[in-house]
């Protein structure tokens, strides 16, 4: 009863294509995002900034991208964190080489770096599929990995090998402290999510999905596999670049490359995975289930009472991942997002049962 | 007797010149020869039925016509364009949209999207645009809405508009399937077993739509078909194969008492 | 063997062989040196071949790409390192053997039976499920330290042939030991697979599960079989690398290096598995040796990668693998 969309008529296309056509859709979006730009930053405590929002919406920004490749356009990418690296070097270089660019600039030049690359690794998915794709992409991960740690150019000769982001300043206001990089953050996504929307609602999402589900049709009525393609992987790695720049300057404010290791590309194609392919609104239920639950593990035990050692918990954790990611595989593939589109339907109906 | 003459007031057609031209064609997988020498025309605005047993090779005449499929030997020519094998892309761009028999349908959208989808080729936005949604990226959304629309409204299957495909029932999947290749607007239509599985009433429904697709709008059909009243009804002219082979070629009259024609069905030892 | 008529086999393995003596032919080095950086390669790259082994077996049988191999590897080799403080180390193998068919029942039962017929990056995916469960798992049961494994291996590396070549040639004999077992398993797999009824039940689920099922094949007890006969090959894996290197957790992460192996060699193929091992090891030593300096080194981390996926673009069946065909 809640739910009822009775009585809400769409009298043109444009209003039935709208974003969102539910009134109450609506009204829950426009109301979570109030709350998290007006409220959140005053309510919530410097640990809940570091720990949980602003990494969850960095990590959200690239599972959007992950969704995108893998999601909606079926071409599988295990080189992710790779293609962050790119976009967390990319910025690098720009800030210490080009220091006039402001920081916005920046982030979008790295994105652009980064899909540059991805269209590069993305050629080999107008030959192979599935997960022979997997393997091309692995490679791309390693020899990105390797770039970034033997090429001294690319850390401006830094002996160590670990680099550090220059203070954050956007149009000469200065991003310090944990509220002003949340609400950073917190557009930088919004607005992403918005594009990717429309880009997955338009012809280009159509044909990311139509090559998805049947590459042949989808040539025989004009969709050109390589267009589609190598625009997945273009638009992905874009999202994806920004995010690494984000995560690089943003929130660990000095790295090396192993922040964004292969196991960072699986950590990604889990939250895809969980959160649920094909869905932008899974990207974020993925990375939200995939950043909490570590932490949730960590505490349990001492709610709990029963005292474990840090390296049981991360073996826990590893057990954990591993049983839900067969246990979604099995039970709903489509993910969390499944879960609460199920939700909405109940909703619909309840307090009748049917 | 031929169902277009008993239609009152339909307006009379007249076929035009040789819009397609199949050419000595010849299609063989490893040992397996699906077609040899093949040839026939097909005249504008008419509609052509291609039959024949089981294995015959018509699914792979029209895959060959399309350019799914690359035959070994002949040309295919359509509205002037000869090509030893034919592009996908280009028989698109030329005016050539098709159905399938296992429906190749896009099972992760909705009725609404595999129909949009169809108009692939006519969406020329670019990338920036469509992530905003703006000017000529929006107009063109709403635009070809309108469109696609009139086709679902034709098709009658607006109550299943926002529906993911996966779960409709065969025959409404089957017109979508058709709506997807009328969405494109197409000079041509290759329709592959348009009545695989459909009751009396369905296959009613479904000639009703060809006929009509082919006189509003003057597309030129060709179809494979196996139920032979269908074909007797519909078709001006019919091509019959046999093993990859042509056996007969003519009006559903002359082929239906060609001697060839009744041993191959008849499994008469050829 | 009919993959060597093929045009660009030999062309591929001459270019090989050119680029392969290079080095001496630039002048930049011995042969007694190069013969040591190859044949060290060469058995580096059996190593890999057993794990490959593993892959192959199970992509044989069942169509699935068993990315938690390496920590079945892993698994077995940490088993059997810590049964055998508490058992004398034949009745600890034999033990650790049985976990290994356990676990195999366990795999077909909780994750392949309710994936039957999914595509194969589902279950490609469920497999990256399980290796990060076996992973924790198994360290949370037996503990992350680093065990040395003890099975009498030798472990004084020899020097062969000091009287053709001066100084001779030093040879890591634990690794030739190693070659002779991985050599032994080989040819026990292949008779396995040409000549017993089992074996060509095999092939046929590897094609197509339902139509196996439907003709009768019992594809559980199959899959139960193949899995336990992959988890034999984990755990001599397991003892050769743990005896090497000592059993750690980066012994998982080896299974990320026998994917090109398995990629060059041919999904289908155990004498691909072989072959793409020794390819992989040799090359990954010979560029490293050679060209790494040229770039800062640690090119071993992507060549076999990169190897792997100019075989992708060119020859994604690999050297012997099965031409794949796709009906539209």
């Amino acid at each position: 009863m809640i739910y009822r969309e009775t009585g809400q008529f769409k009298t043109t296309y444009a209003s039935d294509q709208q974003l969102f056509p539910i009134l109450q859709d609506r009204v829950f979006v426009i109301g979570a995002l109030a709350f998290a730009f007006a409220v959140v930053p005053f309510i919530a405590s410097d640990y809940m900034f570091r720990a949980i929002l602003t990494p969850f919406l960095i990590l959200s920004l690239a599972a959007l991208g992950l969704n995108i490749l893998v999601g909606y356009c079926g071409q599988v990418s295990l080189g992710t964190g790779g293609f962050m690296a790119v976009g967390a070097y990319a910025a690098y270089n720009l800030a210490v080489r080009v220091p006039q660019l402001d920081l916005l600039v920046i982030f979008v030049l790295a994105g652009l770096c980064a899909a540059a690359v991805g269209l590069v690794f993305g050629i080999p998915s107008l030959r192979i599929k599935g997960f022979y794709l997997a393997v091309a992409t692995l490679a791309a991960q390693f020899f990105i990995d390797w770039a970034f740690a033997r090429i001294a150019w690319f850390t401006n000769d830094t002996p160590s090998g670990s680099v550090s982001a220059p203070p954050l300043e956007i149009l000469g206001y200065a991003i310090q402290g944990p509220q002003r990089k949340y609400l950073l953050v917190l557009a930088i996504v919004s607005l992403a999510a918005l594009a990717a929307r429309n880009l997955t609602r338009g012809a280009i999402g159509r044909a990311w999905m139509a090559t998805r589900d049947m590459d042949v049709a989808a040539e025989v009525i004009g969709i050109r596999p390589l267009t589609a393609k190598l625009s997945a992987f273009a638009v992905s790695s874009f999202f994806v670049g920004v995010s690494g720049a984000l995560w690089a300057f943003v929130y660990l404010g000095s790295w090396e490359p192993l922040a964004f290791d292969v196991n960072r590309s699986f950590q990604l194609l889990f939250m895809v995975i969980i959160g649920g392919l094909g869905s932008i609104l899974g990207s974020f239920l993925g990375a939200a289930f995939i950043v909490i639950l570590p932490l949730v593990l960590n505490q349990l035990p001492t709610m709990l009472g029963i005292p474990l050692s840090t390296a049981m918990i991360s073996d826990i954790e590893f057990m954990v991942f591993g049983a839900l990611i067969v246990f979604f595989l099995i039970v709903e593939p489509r993910g969390l997002a499944r879960l609460w589109a199920i939700g909405k339907e109940k909703l619909r109906l309840w307090p009748f049962p049917h | 007797m031929n169902l277009r003459e008993l239609e009152p007031g339909s307006a009379a057609r007249e076929l035009g010149a040789p819009i397609l031209a199949v050419e000595g064609v010849s299609l063989a997988f490893g040992g397996v020869k699906a077609l040899t020498d093949v040839s026939f025309e097909v005249r504008e605005r008419e509609i052509r039925a291609i039959i024949g047993p089981n294995g015959a090779g018509k699914s792979s005449m029209l895959n060959v016509i399309n350019g799914v499929y690359r035959p070994q030997a002949g040309r295919i020519t359509f509205r002037g364009e000869a090509h030893a094998h034919m592009e996908p892309r280009r028989s698109a761009e030329l005016g050539i949209a098709r159905t399938f028999q296992s429906l190749a349908l896009f099972k992760g959208m909705t009725v609404l999207e595999n129909i949009l989808a169809g108009r692939s080729l006519m969406m020329k936005s670019n990338l920036l645009l469509q992530a905003l949604r703006v000017g000529p990226a929006l107009r063109e959304e709403v635009g070809h809405r309108k469109r696609v629309e009139e086709i679902i409204d034709f098709l009658e299957i607006p109550h299943v508009r926002k529906t993911p495909v996966g779960r409709l029932a065969y025959g409404l999947q089957k017109r979508v399937d058709l709506g997807r290749a009328l969405a494109a607007e197409p000079k041509m239509l290759l329709l592959d077993e348009p009545m695989a599985g459909m009751n009396m009433e369905e296959k009613q429904d479904m000639s009703r739509f060809i006929l009509d697709v082919n006189e509003e709008f003057g597309t030129t059909i060709v179809l494979i078909e196996h139920d032979m009243g269908v074909v007797m009804d519909l078709s001006d002219r019919v091509v019959v194969l046999d093993y990859g082979r042509k056996i007969a070629d003519g009006t559903p009259d002359e082929v239906r008492a060609s001697q060839a024609v009744i041993d191959a069905y008849l499994g008469v030892k050829h | 063997m009919e993959a060597l008529r093929r045009p660009g086999t030999i062309a591929f393995f001459a270019l090989l062989a050119v680029a392969a003596v290079l080095p001496m032919a630039l002048g930049q080095t011995k042969f007694p040196q190069w013969l040591e950086v190859a044949i060290g390669g060469l058995l580096t790259g059996v190593l890999y071949s057993l794990v490959a082994l593993g892959l192959v077996l199970i992509f044989k049988a069942s169509g699935v790409f068993n990315f938690a191999q390496g920590a079945m590897v892993l698994f077995a080799a940490l088993t059997l390192v810590r049964l055998a403080e508490k058992m004398p180390l034949a009745l600890a193998i034999l033990a650790t053997l049985l976990v290994m068919v356990a676990m195999a029942w366990l795999i077909e039962r909780l994750v392949l039976r309710p994936l039957v017929n999914q595509e194969g990056i589902v279950l490609f995916m469920a497999t990256l499920g399980v290796a990060y469960f076996l992973d924790g798992f198994g360290q949370a049961v037996w503990g992350s330290d680093i065990y040395t494994l003890h099975v009498g291996m030798p472990k004084e590396p020899k020097i062969i042939l000091e009287g053709t070549f001066e100084g001779g040639v030093l040879v890591d004999m634990e690794d030739l030991v190693a070659a002779i077992i991985a050599a032994a398993l080989v040819a026990a797999l292949t008779l396995f697979f040409q000549k017993t009824g089992t074996g060509r039940a095999l092939r046929a689920v590897a094609d197509d599960h339902q139509a196996a099922q439907s003709i009768g094949i019992p594809l559980n007890r199959i899959w139960v079989i193949v899995w336990s006969v992959a988890g034999l090959v984990a755990l001599v894996a397991g003892i050769v690398w743990g005896s090497k290197l000592g059993v750690q957790f980066s012994l998982s992460q080896v299974a990320l290096k026998a994917l090109p192996v398995v990629i060059l060699g041919g999904f289908t193929s155990i004498p691909g598995a072989i072959v793409g091992g020794l390819l992989i090891g040799l090359g990954e030593k010979l560029s490293e040796v050679y060209i790494g300096p040229f770039f800062g080194g640690g090119i071993e981390a992507w060549f076999g990668y990169v190897l792997a996926l100019a075989f992708l673009l060119f020859r994604p069946e690999g050297l012997f693998g099965e031409k794949i065909i796709d009906r539209v």
